[in-house]
């Protein structure tokens, strides 16, 4: 065997060292390029929903206003019953939320894990300077609630600054009086319906959406270049009008005293006593959302469409295949990245939608974004957090299927 | 599409039901966008088009609502002398779209300066971590708005508390809502521009080089003006995301700072006025004129890159 001698550059250096040396700075040079937008998104995105996350398990409103009987659950375990101590405990943290004037955001925070428990602790606040020795016939006289175990297991829960009783909630789950974890009544259930309500609208948005572009798509792919592209504006046109004026020009339309129901009225297809209310509810949002997104399923059907070569189909009719079963069997399998490609998208986009449905969604017609809205609104952000939260993970897991099946380099916009 | 000669009259049928079909599916994309441009017009305060609209007679027909629209938040609307100043300064509409524009405007340069160096990176074969990091760049995109508006919320109420320092706020100012809005548009940004370098012919960098350019005189004389069509795209899409951005303004912004998709909102909430047709029609006209400027860009730039189609 003889050795190969070692290849080395003109200044003496292994070539095998020097290229990986040149790659490296290569690969640093690109690396460099992207680091400033890299670094602002961090800063700009990426740490903001850090930050909400952290909001959703995160709220100290009553564990630092309450140190004392926080204390004392930590030192006793669930199912307790609370003794003179925890009273006592209990008796100090009250009068000093009195004097620092916090009681409110305390009760509030109890008041997320057990609904109606705000006023009775804002009430036994007032009257902190009251509470005396024997505290537990104390805290009785003021309020026999207080010997209710709910209370003070809504209360050990509240007293850790990180909890999970947000996602609970959002879950549809509640906390029973021994601590336990069970599902809220049936009536009382809003919060998974409202998830399965904003999936399946999105579904049937996405479906519709595919239907009508599918048509829209073969015709402009099949139409010569200058046709095509003069059609294809009005396509476009829609994508780059803003979203409010398309939302307007909808409820302009579709109301009561509307262009659409008017136009009916005219021609005799309905009477004046029975005009349709097509705007502020459920079929409002579907209308509006599949014509908004509309054009992100016509432009990924149209750029596969495009290329697919006719003489495919032409081959399978001089075969004997009728017109349908050419359609099915040879052109419609070809169209399937695009079905793909398209359909996640419309999914994605449309799962998170805020302003339409709170525009034309009326009350039936509202989706999970609204009701994060409606928290926000609210100050409870640690539940609008913890819905966020939830969307953000189906979301996620979306955009991860739609790199890996379509991969986001092929994502087009006009 | 022609009809192929060997179809039969079922096929003919379908064919022309199709096209009719196809027709239908236009007009809904087309014309709820058409259709406010003539109601706008209205002479009447109602949003369908009243009779003498139909017949054309001129008096069903006035810029009434672009007078009204015009004239909100004015200290003298009827006054003959400093209309002009007073609209300006004081005119409630106008003072939104100077906030927009502002916004828009810093927004779509931040976006598009830093979208550009990293879309020239991202399209660097020997690029590391390239699908992780372009997942990152483009999710602004992909995540809900109310997500990104939530979360910005809880930031910018606080930005350096993260650090234990303490720096102020962002919500309630214009830098908050620019950054936010640069963080909207730059997926554009991204997207525009790797589409247009990735038909980029690496060898006419090598090629500058090799001709004695450095690397600054060969970006600004050869690489520059090849993608500037896609630059100018992204920059366009991410001046509309903010244009047209109202989540993050409605979390972000202090009462006092409106902008144009604010005012909408507002005006649809309330009482949707005919006015608001007449903010939309002008909205329509300004869509129209960006496709077309990215229409055009867009063939030059398959031009110069010498692809023909697409």
């Amino acid at each position: 065997m003889t050795s190969v001698p070692l290849l080395t550059t003109t200044d003496g250096r292994p070539l095998k060292a020097a290229l990986a040396a040149a790659g490296a700075r290569a690969r640093r040079r690109a690396l460099f390029l992207v680091l400033p937008l890299l670094v602002f998104v961090i800063i700009t995105f990426v740490v903001p929903i850090g930050q909400m996350l952290h909001q959703s398990v995160y709220n100290p409103y009553f564990s630092r206003n309450a140190p004392n009987v926080a204390a004392w659950f930590a030192a006793h375990p669930v199912g307790t019953e609370p003794d003179e101590a925890a009273y006592a405990a209990l008796a100090d943290d009250f009068r000093a939320m009195q004097a620092a004037k916090t009681a409110g955001e305390a009760a509030t925070r109890v008041n997320y894990t057990l609904p109606e428990t705000r006023s009775l602790i804002t009430k036994t606040a007032r009257a902190a300077g009251e509470l005396a020795p024997p505290y537990k016939e104390s805290f009785l006289a003021i309020d026999p609630k207080w010997a209710d175990p709910a209370v003070w297991q809504a209360m050990r829960s509240s007293s850790t600054a990180y909890t999970a009783d947000f996602y609970l909630i959002a879950a549809d789950y509640e906390r029973s009086a021994d601590g336990s974890v069970q599902k809220v009544p049936e009536k009382q259930q809003i919060y998974l319906k409202l998830f399965a309500k904003t999936f399946f609208l999105s579904a049937l948005i996405t479906v519709i959406c595919l239907l009508l572009a599918f048509p829209i798509a073969h015709l402009l792919a099949t139409l010569p270049m200058a046709r095509a592209n003069l059609l294809m504006i009005l396509v476009l046109l829609p994508f780059w009008t803003s979203l409010l004026v398309r939302t307007t020009s909808w409820i302009v339309l579709l109301q009561q005293k509307g262009v659409v129901n008017e136009t009916f009225v005219a021609l005799g297809l309905i009477g004046d006593g029975n005009r349709l209310n097509m705007i502020y509810n459920q079929t409002g949002t579907i209308i509006v959302m599949t014509h908004i997104l509309l054009p992100f399923m016509v432009l990924p059907l149209y750029s596969v469409m495009r290329v697919i070569p006719p003489s495919y189909a032409r081959a399978a009719r001089s075969l004997g295949a009728t017109s349908w079963t050419t359609f099915r069997r040879i052109y419609l399998p070809q169209t399937l990245p695009g079905i793909g490609a398209g359909a996640l998208l419309v999914f994605i986009l449309a799962v998170g939608y805020y302003i339409t449905p709170a525009l034309v969604g009326g009350a039936d017609g509202q989706l999970i974004s609204n009701l994060i809205q409606f928290h926000m609104a609210k100050s409870n952000w640690s539940q609008a957090a913890a819905l966020a939260a939830m969307l953000l993970v189906g979301v996620l897991v979306l955009y991860w299927l739609y790199d890996r099946l379509v991969g986001i380099d092929n994502l087009k916009l006009g | 599409m022609a009809l192929p000669t060997y179809a039969d009259p079922l096929e003919r049928a379908w064919h022309y039901a199709y096209l009719v079909i196809c027709g239908l599916i236009f007009l809904f994309l087309i014309a709820p966008i058409l259709v406010i441009i003539p109601l706008s017009f209205n002479a009447e305060p109602y949003f369908t088009f009243t009779e003498k609209m139909l017949t054309f007679d001129p008096a069903g027909w006035s810029l009434r609502w672009y007078h009204a629209l015009v004239s909100v938040g004015m200290q003298a609307p009827d006054a003959g002398t400093g209309w002009w100043s007073d609209m300006w300064r004081n005119s409630t509409w106008v003072r939104a779209a100077k906030n927009s524009i502002l916004v828009g405007f810093w927004a779509t340069i931040l976006a598009t300066v830093l979208g550009t160096l990293a879309a020239l990176g991202l399209s660097r074969p020997e690029m590391p971590w390239r699908r992780v990091i372009m997942a990152i760049l483009i999710s602004p995109m992909i995540v809900p708005i109310i997500i990104i508006a939530t979360g910005m919320f809880f930031f910018y109420s606080d930005p350096c508390g993260i650090i234990g320092a303490n720096c102020g706020k962002l919500t309630s100012t214009y830098t908050g809502l620019i950054l936010a809005h640069a963080t909207l548009g730059i997926p554009f940004v991204i997207i525009t521009v790797t589409a247009t370098l990735s038909g980029f012919d690496q060898s006419l960098i090598r090629a500058a080089h090799s001709l004695g350019a450095n690397p600054r005189t060969t970006f600004f004389k050869v690489v520059m003006p090849l993608i500037l069509p896609g630059i100018i795209s992204g920059a366009l899409f991410a001046f509309v995301t903010s244009f047209d951005e109202v989540v993050a303004v409605l979390f972000l912004a202090a009462p006092d700072q409106q902008t144009i998709p604010r005012q909408m909102w507002n005006g649809i909430r309330e009482q949707i006025s005919p006015a608001i047709l007449a903010v939309a029609t002008i909205l329509v006209v300004i869509s129209v004129l960006l496709l077309t400027t990215v229409e055009l860009l867009r063939r030059r730039s398959d031009r110069l890159r010498g692809v023909t189609g697409r």
